[in-house]
């Protein structure tokens, strides 16, 4: 039987990892200079920045890479240290929701500015 | 006979590292810092755009000395974990994978990442 909370899928998690580490590396920067150069900034001049739908959907697409580098990453961790299968179970669920939640939270967010 | 009993100690603080497995260590601790960050980041980016007084409380967040503290400790995180990404990235395709370079480009994510911190933390305290 395969261990419940072991690591069975290593090269597919690899890869996901090193796939979205470099999108994360090319999307951020310029999603980061595209706000840092827009400040100061009052909340008209704020909201107009996120208002396009492209960069409603580079912030989601890169939000959702981050989720899968973090997912990847966080496991590792949790596998390393944690021992007990149900606790790490457990921190998995905890991790999964987190970023999950933070990804949806986003979208909610960009979508909702009227 | 029974082999001699082997030290076993993994306390970083008692065994002297090299600066590439601080490097390594550092890359996982600002990962889990920059996890434990982004539920914070969307929240405050969701209270900032809901209405003006919502902006203004998140632009309050982030002129408080905590909040100021706090965004220098990310930014950090954020360059160290960069830095060492693209090293990482670098060392699968076997660029710089030799000793010397492994401990010259480890000193390198070191001190940009220090750096980096250095020039926000100029910018957000004068």
């Amino acid at each position: 039987m395969k261990i419940a909370a072991g690591s069975h899928t290593g090269t597919g998690t690899w890869l996901v990892q090193r796939a979205t580490a470099v999108v994360l590396a090319l999307a951020l920067p310029v999603l980061g200079m595209r706000i840092l150069l827009a400040l100061p900034v009052d909340f008209v001049g704020w909201r107009a920045l996120f208002q396009p739908v492209a960069m409603r959907v580079a912030c989601v697409l890169a939000a959702a890479a981050l989720a899968l580098h973090a997912w990847v990453g966080l496991r590792d961790v949790l596998m390393d240290y944690v021992r007990p299968t149900l606790v790490r179970l457990i921190l998995y669920l905890v991790v999964i929701v987190t970023l999950a939640g933070s990804v949806a939270a986003l979208a909610a967010t960009l979508w909702s500015l009227p | 006979m029974k082999p001699a009993a082997r030290p076993v100690d993994f306390n970083p603080l008692r065994i002297r590292l090299p600066v590439t497995a601080w490097v390594s260590l550092l890359h996982r601790v600002s990962g889990v810092l920059l996890f434990a960050a982004l539920p914070m980041g969307v929240a405050a980016l969701s209270v900032s755009l809901a209405d003006a007084g919502g902006f203004q409380r998140a632009a309050g967040w982030f002129g408080h000395p905590l909040g100021k503290f706090a965004l220098l400790g990310w930014t950090w995180a954020f360059a160290h974990h960069f830095f060492a990404g693209l090293r990482h990235l670098a060392l699968d395709l076997h660029w710089g994978s030799s000793l010397a370079d492994a401990r010259r480009s480890s000193i390198a994510v070191l001190v940009v990442s220090a750096m980096v911190t250095l020039a926000v933390a100029w910018r957000l305290l004068r």
